[in-house]
């Protein structure tokens, strides 16, 4: 199934909108700039904003000899993506499904994708711990290199929601890399003053308590707001950024 | 609307359809003498039993938002204290639908209280003398307590939310939801309509992706035929406690996604 992918990486956080899509498509475009081969998945099917952040909506999948053909951001192919909004007719048309159907549907995303060799798979993720996620960890159990990222913001609800995704991976078994904490603080362009406008640091301790490895926090930078929708890599950008900082050491902590 | 169970094959073309039980995708399921049958497209009894179950809650309203993290939670409650603080005669429920992320519990700061089956049902838990509420969040041991479930089992949760919860006569019941278009959704939806349901708030905020997400939401509304009552952007603008700059997002793209 996955016998040509080196490495997968699950992108996960028990509560939404804290910047799971963002750190996929970003460690994504960072291995890319580091030279690797690189696949995206994106297993968001009521919500996929991959192909938005990357600027690649519109386009579509079509139907190889051996599977699906992902859709390639670069002509070298070297950052390949995969998402169910390839395959709706508008961007505005809601996938209403219940669990089963989704399931099916993430099978053949792991299954039926034809990646060619990859160093590394990202997997974007929606948020919770249901079916799309017990699907791909059942899925992905077998496949001995895989491993998960959590994503959280400083605020005690996200941090109670990564306790739960914590719990989560210990039950299905699947390896932490370690944990990120976006939106810690905020620069504001007009001063450049770094305000916390949640708390700030929670991401640090619990990665302590659960004695995973912190990976980095990363600012709330409107910049990188910004950079959604285009597809381009931080680290190329604006590569003295905070933000860039963290990504590269990310990507150069997975090299191997 | 169509259910599938979960051991049905890929193609199955739901139980409550007409091709249940014959269609070309039916051979070899384990359902199929039961669906054949004509059993398994009778309505839920549950829909009758949440009926009666409601039949004191005058308004009902379903709080929407494709994209996590807009702050449906919040807005959910302050709604919710904003109605309930209005006028101390009229009573508000909140049902937190969010299965795999309950947060009611801790916004509105009654996180480890219990809930107390009795006679007449499970009683909510109440944050003031008019403001209850009911999450699963009062079921979990521990806050490192995942609930790892699949859609049906989450929906068989949310059944017997609306159907066990002794809610007693509501003005009104604000059901918080998780993001997405799925089965919490159905679920709510389905089981809610025959009990009347107002009708739906979106909320949002004013990034690209998150606007792309409540348009999906909106487009679910509309194919359950159901009422936008309307779209709250929250989180907007940020004031810079240091130089009082106020920083927009781009503030007004929620207003013609209304227009709609
Ligand atoms: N460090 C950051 N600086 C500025 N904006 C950010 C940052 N991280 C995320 N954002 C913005 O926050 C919003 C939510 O981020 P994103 O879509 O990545 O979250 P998510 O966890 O994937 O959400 P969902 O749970 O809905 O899938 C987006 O508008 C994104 O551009
Ligand atoms: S027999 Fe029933 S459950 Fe099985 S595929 Fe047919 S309709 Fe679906
Ligand atoms: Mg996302
Ligand atoms: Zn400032």
């Amino acid at each position: 199934m996955l016998d040509y992918v080196k490495r997968v990486i699950l992108v996960l956080s028990g509560k939404g909108g804290v910047g799971k899509s963002t750190v996929s498509t970003q460690l994504a475009l960072t291995l890319k700039e580091s030279g690797y081969r690189v696949g995206l998945l994106d297993i968001d099917l009521c919500g996929p904003s991959v192909p938005y952040i990357l600027n690649l909506e519109g386009q579509s999948i079509h139907q190889g000899p051996y599977g699906w053909v992902p859709v390639y951001l670069d002509n070298e192919q070297n950052l390949g993506v995969m998402s169910i909004a390839f395959l709706l007719e508008s961007r505005n048309d809601p996938v209403i499904w219940r669990g089963p159907k989704k399931t099916a549907m993430i099978k053949q995303f792991l299954e039926d994708v034809c990646w060619d060799e990859l160093d590394f798979l990202i997997i974007d993720t929606p948020p919770g711990t249901s079916d799309e996620h017990i699907t791909v960890m059942e899925n992905l159990r077998q496949v001995p290199q895989c491993s998960a990222i959590l994503v959280t913001t400083p605020q005690q609800v996200a941090i109670e929601d990564v306790r739960k995704e914590i719990t989560f991976c210990k039950k299905t078994g699947i390896p932490i890399l370690g944990i990120i904490e976006n939106m810690s603080g905020y620069e504001c362009p007009n001063c450049s003053e770094c305000t916390n406008i949640f708390s700030s640091g929670g991401g640090k301790s619990l990665a302590e308590i659960a004695k995973l490895k912190f990976l980095g926090s990363v600012p709330i930078d409107p910049r990188v707001g910004k950079l959604a929708g285009q597809g381009i890599a931080a680290v190329k950008e604006f590569p003295d950024s905070k933000t860039s900082k963290v990504f590269g050491e990310l990507a150069q902590s997975l090299a191997y | 609307m169509s259910s599938i169970p979960e051991n049905a094959p890929q193609h199955c073309p739901g139980t409550q359809s007409e091709d249940a039980g014959k269609a070309s995708a039916c051979a070899g399921c384990p359902n199929q003498n039961i669906c054949a049958s004509g059993e398994a497209s009778r309505p839920d009894p549950a829909i009758e039993l949440i009926k009666n179950r409601l039949s004191n809650v005058k308004h009902k309203i379903l709080i929407l938002s494709g994209k996590g993290g807009v702050g449906k939670s919040t807005v959910t409650s302050l709604l919710g204290h904003g109605l309930a603080a209005r006028n101390a005669n009229m009573n508000v429920g909140i049902l937190d639908a969010d299965i795999c992320g309950p947060s009611q519990p801790r916004v509105l700061g009654v996180r480890g209280e219990q809930v107390h089956n009795s006679g007449s049902g499970w009683s909510p838990v109440y944050v003031t003398d008019n403001l209850s509420l009911m999450s699963i969040g009062f079921l979990l041991g521990s806050p490192d307590d995942a609930v790892i479930w699949r859609g049906p089992k989450k929906n068989g949760m949310i059944k017997q939310f609306l159907s066990e919860v002794d809610w007693g006569q509501l003005d009104y019941l604000l059901v918080d939801t998780p993001p997405g278009t799925s089965d919490e959704h159905l679920s709510a939806v389905q089981y809610l309509l025959g009990a009347g349901l107002s009708g739906a708030v979106v909320v949002t905020t004013p990034q690209e992706v998150a606007l792309l997400d409540v348009r999906k939401e909106i487009h679910f509304c509309n194919k359950l035929h159901l009422t936008v009552l309307g779209v709250v952007e929250n989180m907007s603008l940020f004031v810079c406690p240091n130089c009082k700059v106020s920083v927009t997002g781009d503030g007004n793209k929620a207003h013609n996604l209304n227009k709609r």
